[in-house]
């Protein structure tokens, strides 16, 4: 008992050691879900005739630490806090609560963000490069506690506004827009 | 015969001149109170009615006459505009124009204008969709569109008579502020110091719209319109191309001064005055120097836009203290002399006494708690700047007061020539904010600050003052729980009106401030209140209610107060607004039974 204890351990921390580096992986080139998101993006829940939803990939930058923390200093450099402020919103709307208009899935955030969207959402596509865009993806699903805990980044340095990600809760994502404006 | 006749020609075209002078000025009189042609009431910016029926007596029998939804939920800033038997609306995006029928019973819709500005321009408006208000002259309704366009519509059926596009939405530009007419020309402003966009007022031949000239806040002095007949009456105005000077390398070309605010014209000295809004990008070490001519007042000859005077309230401002509230114009008694002056409560807390003919700072006297600025040298015209509450990159500086929107915001004061008082609508906030490196990318939001907001001393978020200019000092003051973001208007019967942000439509004394009738509203009132003289000779008051704007983007635009520095720094702020008024835009007009 006392000679298997060290094994365990060592396999236990052997494990933790992987999982730890996949979840610190840098990663320098990419094939991922980067390259063709668009034929999976669903903005209805309506399947005319029952037609099975696309295959959605794996996203695997929600359970990599490193491209969620470079999507929150993207965030800020490319100004998406100009508008979406620390996720409560201010020109654009909020990212933190459970209310996602284009949807809450990674291929309709990168969408978004690519395409922009009529009523403000400027379109980014050929500004920032598609890897970035996924980090930015993977912490604007942070914000809403979208990904795993020990992924998301934790108290910022700057003037506290909210909780950090780590702290907030999670909310069940609700596909649902505001009525549109009467003209 | 010949003799005789040249000298009876002359006396009867006299008599005929003076009958028709009595003629005319009667009409124009009658006219003038059955009309309220532009936001502010008049060129003097009062918001001033001679109507005297609305009494501190009989005010609390006040009622409902007709409403009318506009269908919108966005924040409804504007003023209506009152012609001889129509109103006119202007709403926010999408700046649908409503022409009501005033002579009808309920006033109903006697058409609509729909401008179609680009729904784009929604993620370049800084502070909720808002539009201020139109203006009406000689037969024709002036407004600005959120998408950089001056629009002109026939008063009578609505036909579109031209549009100019004078905004570029892909760089951040987009037009709020109402214009003002003078002499056939339709002044404008663009919209867009947290863009990084280049101020401008621009004046359009209201004829055909086409631009008369364009006077831009930085810049050349070529482009700022600055040349021989400049006079500031300060040396650090004196100077050339100061509006390139005062900027490091090309700041000045995405430097902010913006003009969104109110216009005030003098007919007598033929000036107009505008303030110019804050530089951009907020963060303030990205941008040494005095950051010419931003955050201060442009006084101009409105038929060349050429610039008489300037003065700079805040020289290098890093605090988001735009200089483009109402310049009031008004003759004061100073030192035992009558002054052509106008008053100007400016963001920075203090309401300055200026003399409008040369630009003299006569007196400068803190109208809120400010401790940003210890005072003003009214030799040298500049604040003197507290150092401790500078902001400087990589420190969080805490309790500055007045916060980003002032001490007051664009939301315009009333003037009363009877009780010699001026009713401030505003607020009593403070901020902790920390300054960061602004990136500059055109169409997004270029500010580089973190901030979180909080009530001032008192915990009252607003208050509403009533200012004696000459002594200056506050006389009466009514402390509201929420920011006082409407308009105030003052009435020769001795009542003062405003709205509050839960919704309630105030009648107050003018010289009491006690509260005589109140109304509650089903959105909040950030709307301006107007009085005029209906078909029917009655007076009535109108507001627009429909909650927004900086101070209601939580509840406008949903934000989520989990994060305190949504809406720049207003989201913990007024967490509490939603729990207290719901969207929704609707005109509300009261008379006397």
């Amino acid at each position: 008992m006392s000679l298997r204890c060290p094994e365990v351990t060592l396999a236990v921390l052997l494990f933790a050691a992987l999982a730890g580096c996949h979840r610190e992986e840098r990663r320098f080139s990419e094939s991922l879900p980067a390259s063709t998101p668009l034929d999976s993006v669903v903005q209805s829940d309506i399947r005319p005739g029952g037609t099975p939803l696309p295959h959605q990939p794996d996203f695997i930058y929600e359970t990599n630490a490193y491209a969620v923390s470079q999507g929150k200093q993207l965030y800020e450099w490319f100004n998406c806090k100009g508008c979406h402020a620390d996720g409560g919103g201010a020109i654009g709307p909020a990212l933190m609560d459970d209310q996602w208009i284009y949807g809450d899935s990674p291929q309709n955030l990168y969408a978004t963000i690519v395409e922009g969207r009529p009523n403000g959402m400027p379109s980014f596509g050929g500004k920032i490069p598609p890897q970035q865009i996924w980090q930015i993806v993977a912490y604007v699903r942070s914000l809403a506690g979208q990904v795993r805990k020990d992924v998301d980044t934790s108290r910022a340095d700057h003037l506290f506004t909210r909780k950090s990600e780590q702290s907030m809760a999670s909310t069940e994502p609700r596909a649902s827009s505001p009525p549109p404006q009467p003209q | 015969m010949h003799a005789g006749r040249q000298r009876r020609l002359p006396r009867v075209t006299a008599l005929l001149a003076i009958l028709f002078a009595i003629v005319s000025v009667t009409a124009l009189a009658e006219d003038r109170d059955a009309q309220w042609p532009m936001p502010a009431g008049d060129f003097a910016n009062t918001r001033f009615s001679r109507l005297e029926e609305v009494t501190p007596a009989n005010v609390g029998s006040l009622k409902l006459s007709f409403s009318f939804s506009t269908g919108l939920l966005r924040g409804h800033e504007a003023a209506p505009i009152v012609t001889t038997d129509t109103m006119y609306i202007v709403t926010p995006y999408p700046n649908v124009l409503f022409a009501l029928a005033l002579d009808k019973p309920g006033a109903p819709l006697k058409w609509k204008y729909e401008p179609k500005p680009r729904a784009s321009s929604q993620g370049v408006a800084c502070c909720d969709t808002v539009n201020r208000g139109a203006a009406y002259d000689a037969g024709r309704i002036f407004f600005n569109t959120l998408d950089g366009q001056t629009v002109a519509v026939d008063a009578n059926d609505g036909h579109e008579l031209w549009r100019a596009q004078l905004g570029d939405i892909t760089h951040g530009e987009s037009m709020t502020m109402a214009p003002l007419v003078v002499k056939d020309k339709v002044l404008v402003g663009n919209s867009g110091g947290e863009f990084g966009v280049r101020g401008w007022l621009t004046a359009l031949d209201a004829r055909t719209g086409h631009q008369v000239w364009r006077a831009y806040s930085t810049g050349p002095d070529s482009e700022v319109l600055i040349g021989k007949d400049f006079k500031p009456f300060y040396s650090q105005e004196r100077g050339t191309d100061l509006g390139v000077k005062s900027w490091p390398g090309d700041a000045w070309k995405r430097g902010g001064g913006t003009v969104w605010g109110w216009i005030s014209y003098d007919p007598g000295l033929n000036l107009i005055f505008y303030g110019t809004a804050n530089p951009g990008p907020w963060n303030p070490e990205q941008r040494p120097g005095d950051n010419k001519w931003t955050a201060g007042v442009f006084a101009r000859d409105p038929d060349t836009g050429a610039a008489k005077w300037f003065y700079q309230y805040n020289p290098h401002d890093s605090n988001d203290y735009d200089g483009v509230n109402e310049n009031v114009v008004i003759d004061l008694e100073i030192g035992g002399r009558m002054r052509k002056v106008f008053a100007h409560p400016d963001r920075n807390g203090y309401l300055y006494v200026v003399d409008r003919e040369t630009g003299e700072v006569l007196s400068a006297t803190p109208f809120v708690n400010v401790n940003t600025i210890s005072s003003i040298d009214l030799k040298t015209g500049r604040p003197n700047r507290v150092q401790d509450k500078e902001p400087v990159v990589g420190r969080v500086i805490r309790n500055m007061c007045p916060h980003a929107g002032g001490g007051k915001d664009w939301q315009p004061s009333a003037w009363s020539p009877i009780t010699r008082l001026l009713y401030i609508p505003h607020q009593n906030l403070c901020q902790d904010e920390e300054v960061v490196p602004a990136n500059y990318i055109a169409g997004t939001p270029y500010v580089g600050a973190n901030v979180k907001m909080h009530a001032g001393e008192g915990g009252h978020r607003g208050l509403f003052t009533a200012w004696d200019v000459a002594a200056g000092r506050a006389v009466w003051q009514i402390k509201e729980n929420f920011p006082v973001w409407s308009g105030a208007l003052a009435t020769a019967g001795g009542v003062v009106f405003y709205g509050t942000m839960e919704g309630w439509f105030k009648a107050v004394d003018a010289r009491t401030g006690k509260l005589l009738w109140q109304f509650k509203a089903g959105s909040g009132i950030i709307g301006q209140p107007i009085s005029y003289r209906g078909p029917d000779g009655k007076q009535y008051i109108a507001v627009l209610s429909g909650v927004g704007g900086w101070a209601g983007g939580i509840v406008a635009g949903n934000l989520d107060a989990r994060d305190v520095s949504a809406g720049n720094g207003w989201g913990g702020l007024m967490s509490d607004l939603p729990d207290n008024t719901r969207q929704g835009g609707m005109l509300y007009v009261f008379a006397l039974p």
